[in-house]
């Protein structure tokens, strides 16, 4: 059986930490997802941060904007590896989902993330 | 238009923060090491929106162009990554006389002097020495921010 993946949420203050907890406070805390903040990183850190807690496993990296340092070095970082895939724009619906499918190749996960991500997205009430 | 120090150079605060306030048309990246990674302009520029122009330049590039940005209609943001690429502008460029340091983090060999500008000795003799022949230099991350004279901090 393949590696499950791992999931990293690296975004601006502590906005992945609150993802996280909110995953768990939803799946449990088998989610397979950490937490990197860029607070207080230049890009080399932030990299460094992110490079560890992927730790060389397949994984599957969301950020929170497309066009924030935390994209740029995760896709920096994803740049040339097969086995790690960059998603902007994370929300908890697609984080939760992320938790149930682990099990998934890492390309596919990362689609139905900005799938069920995307879906997600609505208006309602009046 | 604005100078900026910023080690994440264009991302989120800059494009958004500075940029949607200041109603920026133009950011101009001077870094030699982007300058050269065709990947990485790339990057940037799908980080920012289709409105804004994105321009890549070394020191000797924007000692240059700058006069020609300067005339531009546009508002636009003057970007390095570090303290000596922006005082070789300095030196190159007297008609630079105000500088925003908006983010140096933390580093081996710095100290902390606000939440998101760290200096070693060098760098903030090198303020010092810039702020000394004139050009006014404050810390401000984001434009709600009150802006911080660089006497308090180097």
């Amino acid at each position: 059986m393949s590696e499950r993946l791992t999931g990293v949420v690296v975004a601006h203050s502590e906005l992945a930490a609150a993802l996280l907890a909110a995953v768990a406070a939803i799946a449990g805390d088998d989610h397979g997802l950490a937490a990197v903040s860029n607070t207080g990183c230049d890009r080399a850190a932030l990299l460094n941060s992110l490079d560890a807690a992927i730790a060389g496993r397949p994984a599957v990296v969301f950020t929170d904007m497309p066009g924030g340092s935390c994209a740029f070095t995760a896709a920096a970082l994803a740049r040339g590896k097969g086995d790690v895939r960059v998603v902007t724009g994370v929300n908890l619906a697609m984080l939760v989902d992320f938790a149930f499918h682990r099990e998934l190749p890492v390309e596919e996960a990362a689609r139905r993330a900005v799938e069920v991500g995307r879906s997600a997205v609505g208006t309602a009430g009046r | 238009m604005l100078f900026r120090i910023d080690d994440r150079l264009i991302h989120g605060q800059v494009v958004v923060g500075w940029g949607q306030r200041l109603g920026v048309g133009f950011i101009v990246l001077v870094d030699e090491s982007v300058r050269a990674n065709v990947w990485e302009q790339e990057l940037y520029r799908m980080g920012v929106p289709p409105e804004m122009d994105v321009v890549f330049a070394t020191v000797g590039e924007a000692t240059e162009h700058l006069a020609e940005w300067e005339r531009d209609p546009r508002r636009g943001i003057l970007l390095t990554g570090d303290v000596d690429t922006m005082a070789a502008l300095c030196a190159a460029l007297p008609e630079v006389r105000k500088v925003n340091l908006g983010g140096i983090h933390a580093r081996e060999g710095r100290t902390e002097r606000l939440r998101y500008v760290f200096l070693s000795p060098d760098e903030a003799a090198r303020l010092r020495d810039l702020a000394g022949r004139g050009v006014e230099i404050t810390a401000q991350d984001v434009p709600t921010a009150k802006p911080v004279p660089v006497a308090e901090l180097a």
